[in-house]
């Protein structure tokens, strides 16, 4: 049946659940409560598992499928947990003409990892970004805590790294 | 004409100019207060519509005209706020929100009260945490102080905020894609008409407008349609705040009248180009709007006179200038790699087109071009958009554009690139070379020849035939 949550334990506590319920009345529809509601599990769990998007549907009285089918349109969303931090280093033109690119291969080289992956400490998710807006500061990076970097150097891409894996700032 | 006084970032460099007791202690919400005690609504779409405001956005629709087309008999209005600024080297309205919030709620308030909306929705893009908190700060500071909630100054006029966080799409920026995205589903732009104005969000009348359109909603009101006139350009009206990015000494976002021309804007507002170097081209607003070459640099920044030089349009007004060592290889590929990754997906033109004009351009870059896949690429951007008709929204035009002028503009260059770029690892295979010198190729497993007949002229040349 449609929205019925799969197994005997929630995943969702009733604090995330209530959380949830309450953007309902700012919408005329439930649905439009998904972004939403998948923020703030993303934002408690680091990723948004299948069981989190049933029980999501259950709250909102739309199909699995709904909120899988809006989810993963969006590239914000990760299946699997993500780091602690997740910093994002833009490709775009303003940032690639002032070496943006280069920034980026720079501190996935200094991780070992490749873009979109974690390191395996679990602290830290490098991920390339469309222009993030902060071109006045390019090359340039952001955390998803707010911090903002730029304009990068190699030297400067070592201490954001540093720094990022020291904790969050929200 | 008289010095040009900034209205939009008069507040910028005040210190706490985002808190609710600077900007009243400057004179702010009077035009909301003046809008809202004295003007009745149509009165105010009237004002609006006489100043000629026109969406700061991209597209440049008149403000007060998309607002006149709501229906009269409508019972209920949605506004939309579009702050999913995406396109790449925009960060005006980034900036408008974290230093003066309190001007963008006024514009909202006024707006909303214009249109009979009384629910507004702030589509923000999710990568603007910053920004995202100072507006939820600021909207909660205007709710307690009376500027937002019910029966605002005793006019009886009720307006509810909420802050909608996008999740990392480009498309949400197109309005019906934002709407789509609002109501909870993938942000698929829809067709036209019925326009937003007849159903749009929860398919009620709704209104859609930028984050800096509705900025200079509340200076137009306290001002008068006349003073934002006398700023700018014919039919390009008011102020309007200009980002320069890229190879210059200084980035900045900077508010000047709307029609100064890109050079001045580089050298005298952005310190010149970096390194001391000369421009070799400068994206006029955002890449979907395409280049302007060395020469075409004095162009006026309006809405009306970038199309002289086979730009699309103003756009967003954000200048990236490249300098004189910039291959220009490089900035089609990041361009079209932009909208490869941004389309989404819905229209096979768009979908196809901007994957195959990467696919071609990584190519190229990566020393397997062919010289005439300048006209492939130059045919297919002439085919896919809205103005072709061959998809719903206007991002296939945006991933053409750049495409069409870079082509047209720089043809020589990209053909010498091309012609001194050749990697033999992109070169034709061996039964590839003996097919087109017409010799068949016979398999060794005792099966027929592959081909029969000799293949006509030019019917696969290998890259160094080019």
């Amino acid at each position: 049946m449609a929205g019925e949550t799969t197994t005997a334990t929630p995943m969702l506590t009733e604090a995330i659940r209530e959380k949830i319920r309450a953007y309902i009345p700012r919408y005329p529809s439930k649905r439009a409560v998904t972004l939403p509601a998948l923020h703030i599990v993303h934002e408690y769990f680091r990723c948004v598992p299948y069981q989190a998007m049933a029980e999501i549907a259950e709250i909102l009285e739309i199909t699995p499928a709904e909120v899988h089918d809006t989810m993963s349109f969006y590239g914000f969303f990760p299946q699997a947990p993500i780091g602690d931090v997740r910093v994002w280093v833009c490709r775009s033109i303003s940032c690639m003409l002032r070496g943006g690119e280069d920034m980026l291969n720079h501190a996935c080289h200094r991780l070992g990892i490749h873009p979109s992956e974690t390191t395996a400490d679990g602290k830290l998710t490098v991920d390339f970004a469309e222009c993030l807006g902060i071109c006045d500061f390019a090359p340039a990076a952001v955390a998803d805590d707010g911090r903002m970097f730029g304009p990068l150097t190699p030297e400067k891409v070592d201490a954001m790294i540093d720094e990022l894996k020291q904790e969050r700032k929200d | 004409m008289a010095e040009f006084e900034p209205v939009l970032s008069r507040n910028w460099n005040v210190t706490d100019g985002h808190t609710l007791k600077v900007y009243e202690s400057r004179g702010g919400y009077q035009a909301a207060r003046k809008a809202l005690t004295t003007l009745d609504p149509d009165k105010v779409v009237g004002i609006v519509k006489d100043s000629e405001l026109r969406g700061r956005g991209g597209a440049g629709f008149p403000c007060g005209l998309k607002w006149s087309f709501l229906p009269k008999d409508r019972k209920e209005t949605f506004m939309c706020v579009n702050g999913d600024e995406s396109e790449p080297a925009t960060f005006n309205n980034r900036i408008l929100i974290e230093k003066d919030p309190h001007q963008f709620i006024e514009g909202i308030l006024i707006a909303c009260f214009a249109t009979k909306a009384n629910t507004a929705y702030v589509y923000l893009r999710v990568e603007y945490f910053h920004a995202y908190k100072v507006l939820e700060a600021a909207v909660a500071e205007a709710r307690a102080a009376g500027h937002l909630g019910k029966n605002i100054y005793g006019s009886g006029f009720d307006l509810d905020i909420w802050l909608h966080r996008g999740a990392g799409a480009y498309i949400c920026g197109e309005e019906t894609g934002l709407i789509e995205s609002l109501e909870g589903k993938r942000g698929w732009p829809r067709i036209k008409p019925p326009f937003p104005a007849i159903e749009g969000a929860f398919r009620k009348p709704t209104v859609v407008n930028n984050v800096e359109t509705l900025c200079c909603v509340p200076h137009i009101i306290e001002r008068g349609a006349e003073w934002f006139k006398s700023i700018g350009t014919p039919k390009s009206y008011g102020p309007k705040l200009y980002c320069v990015s890229g190879h210059v000494n200084k980035q900045v976002c900077v508010e000047l009248p709307l029609g100064i021309t890109c050079r001045e804007l580089i050298d005298k507002h952005a310190g010149g180009v970096w390194k001391n170097r000369k421009a070799k081209a400068a994206v006029p607003g955002g890449i979907s709007m395409g280049l302007l070459s060395a020469e075409e640099l004095d162009t006026p920044l309006d809405f009306e006179s970038l199309r002289k030089p086979g730009c699309l349009g103003l756009g967003t007004a954000a200048v990236t200038v490249m300098d004189e060592h910039t291959p220009i290889i490089d900035y089609l590929y990041n361009c079209a790699r932009f909208f490869a990754h941004e389309s989404c997906g819905q229209c096979t033109p768009c979908r196809e087109g901007t994957g195959w004009l990467y696919k071609m351009l990584k190519r190229i870059k990566a020393g397997g071009g062919r010289l005439e896949d300048l006209d492939i690429m130059a045919n297919m951007a002439n085919n896919m958009g809205i103005m072709p008709g061959t998809t719903i929204c206007g991002l296939a035009d945006g991933a053409a554009w750049p495409i069409k002028n870079g082509v047209a503009k720089f043809r020589a260059e990209l053909e010498e690139y091309i012609k001194t770029h050749q990697d033999p690892a992109y070169g034709a295979t061996t039964l590839q070379a003996a097919i087109a010198k017409g010799a068949y190729a016979v398999p060794h497993n005792g099966l027929p020849p592959v081909i029969n007949s000799v293949p006509t002229a030019g019917a696969l040349r290998s890259p160094h035939s080019a």
